[in-house]
């Protein structure tokens, strides 16, 4: 019966703490804009995550993008450039003008969540 | 023979998936040291995730195929149902086939590890209620008095449909449209699946054990329930060590650090194990699936040292996001997974394996063994190369070119363990197949 007691116990403490990280342990003040959505839908859809990290999550092909707007070494020009043409180790994915808006307004959404990080 | 039937066709599925993931790797590994390898026509987000997908394969494939054998040996009884296990397997054929398939013509969802189209999840939901189904009607566990095992594949049985369906909460707009949560959630999901896997792989390798040492105390131990309660614990609330740099609750992270020492007790265990093992060396009617479980255990030893070093914040804030990460990964599911399970397969036909397939076996194993020391070890100096690298300030095409000696050791190393693990693959597909042949 103790192990019994054990699992159910176990079991609560998960039940509860799951909880509490699906709401308050991952609560975000900044919103997702439209664009940004559309952009996330890209980033998914075209498997960037496969070469690319965003928090260290993702694959080494590619260098982390989670700053990539939002610091002087990448910006926005620089972002917009890659996925338009591609570069030496990415392909080109033909993106259009507005879909590259898009994935660029996701990683800036991104990127202003990280402000915790970079201060 | 014959009522294991279905159990060896699952693992003969299980080695096909290992083969052709270790081929999907290989390429994968050609396309880092040279980028413009397929760049265009079948680029790495093509090769990754078929790699990565069919690596799980082969853990699920092959350790439900144990499972299947040992069920009716513990139960006492044949397996409920026949007709459902060869319907589970036709369906997780089928899915494997599709989901490969999408891959190929670039259909993904873009999760990690989970990168199939959401809509394949469900035939996979449905081949794991089958095989579940199955399970708990052949076993009927009275958990109060079952041995650990059985509490373990149970678990893994439970975790594993409470993290498939975590897996896949961000088709949520509440959970999709906050990356915070986004990503906090997969990786709590994925965390906690590998330890669901982990306690289907942990019970069959129990199991194995009490029978290679024929000590039928060993599953009802305290000793053996105060582990599986640690190892449960850890995978309820380990996964946090993953999402230090996500800006989610300090709490999620205090968390993680306090349970991720933990191992520390587990680490301590494994060192005292191996002092007694070492002394009972030998002594043992299967001594080629014992060679597996010993290899298996040096890789849990230096596993555990890995994690527990990158769960300490200060560390993991250098290493996360590095190849180090991939080590451990690694180091994991081929050092620790797949040594139990091959040791687990070892067990089930050492008896029936002829001569000169044992000396391959043997040859492979520790030819594995050894490249995948190097393998580990060129991970683990790209990852502090490249957390050196990022630290100074480097460019990513410099850090990328700081790191590559170090991939080429893993690419070569790579070849090697693909060799030994063909030596091993190639020698039970011949074993198992002629066994279905002869019935």
């Amino acid at each position: 019966m103790k192990k019994i007691a054990v699992i159910i116990s176990l079991l609560s403490f998960y039940a509860g703490y799951s909880s509490w990280v699906y709401t308050y342990g991952t609560s975000c003040s900044i919103a997702m804009t439209e664009e940004a959505k559309q952009g996330k839908l890209l980033w998914q859809i075209n498997n960037c995550q496969s070469c690319h990290q965003l928090y260290g999550l993702g694959g080494y092909m590619g260098p982390d993008l989670t700053l990539v707007t939002t610091t002087k070494r990448g910006g926005e020009k620089y972002t917009r450039g890659m996925l338009l043409n591609g570069g030496a180790r990415m392909p080109n994915f033909h993106f259009t003008g507005g879909e590259a808006d898009a994935i660029i307004a996701y990683l800036s959404y991104v990127g202003n969540t990280a402000i915790t990080i970079t201060k | 023979m014959r009522q294991h039937s279905i159990a060896y066709r699952f693992i003969l599925l299980g080695f096909a998936c290992l083969l052709l993931s270790v081929s999907f790797g290989l390429t994968a590994s050609l396309q880092y040291l040279f980028p413009h390898f397929l760049n265009e026509q079948f680029s790495f987000r093509n090769t990754r995730p078929i790699h990565v997908f069919l690596a799980v394969s082969w853990i699920f494939a092959c350790v439900i195929g144990i499972i299947y054998k040992y069920i009716p040996d513990v139960a006492g009884r044949a397996l409920y149902s026949g007709k459902l296990a060869r319907v589970h397997f036709a369906l997780q054929t089928l899915t494997i086939f599709i989901a490969v398939s999408g891959f190929c013509m670039g259909y993904f969802s873009g999760r990690e590890y989970l990168e199939f189209p959401p809509w394949v999840s469900s035939l996979i939901i449905v081949y794991w209620l089958l095989f579940a189904i199955n399970f708990l009607m052949t076993i009927r566990p009275k958990l109060a008095s079952a041995p650990v095992y059985i509490w373990s594949w149970c678990t893994g049985l439970l975790f594993f449909f409470i993290t498939i369906i975590e897996a896949h909460l961000w088709l949520l707009p509440y959970f999709n449209d906050n990356i915070i949560r986004d990503l906090t959630v997969q990786w709590k999901a994925n965390g906690s699946m590998v330890g669901a896997w982990n306690m289907l792989i942990y019970g069959t390798a129990m199991y194995a054990m009490e029978q290679i040492t024929g000590d039928k105390k060993m599953g009802h131990q305290k000793i053996s329930f105060a582990f599986y309660f640690l190892g449960l614990t850890n995978l309820m609330f380990n996964w946090g060590h993953h999402t230090y740099i996500v800006p989610a609750n300090p709490i999620v992270k205090q968390v993680a650090y306090i349970i991720s020492m933990t191992e520390l007790v587990l680490l301590a265990n494994i060192l005292w194990q191996w002092k007694i093992s070492y002394k009972k060396s030998g002594n043992t009617s299967y001594p080629l699936a014992y060679r597996f479980f010993k290899v298996a255990d040096t890789w849990i030893l230096l596993n555990l040292i890995l994690a527990i070093a990158i769960s300490v914040p200060y560390i993991n804030q250098y290493t996360h996001g590095t190849q180090i990460t991939v080590a451990h990964a690694m180091g994991a599911t081929i050092g620790i997974n797949t040594m139990l399970l091959l040791a687990s397969v070892t067990f089930i036909f050492e008896e029936q394996l002829h001569d000169a397939a044992k000396k391959s076996i043997g040859i492979g194993l520790t030819v594995m063994h050894y490249s995948l020391l190097i393998f580990w070890v060129s991970l683990l100096g790209a990852g502090i190369t490249r957390a050196i690298a990022l630290y100074e300030g480097n460019y990513f095409a410099q850090v990328s070119r700081k790191i590559m000696p170090y991939l080429v050791g893993f690419s070569a190393s790579g070849v090697v363990l693909v060799v030994g693990i063909c030596l091993i693959a190639f020698s039970f597909i011949k074993t198992i197949s002629e066994k279905q042949l002869e019935d």
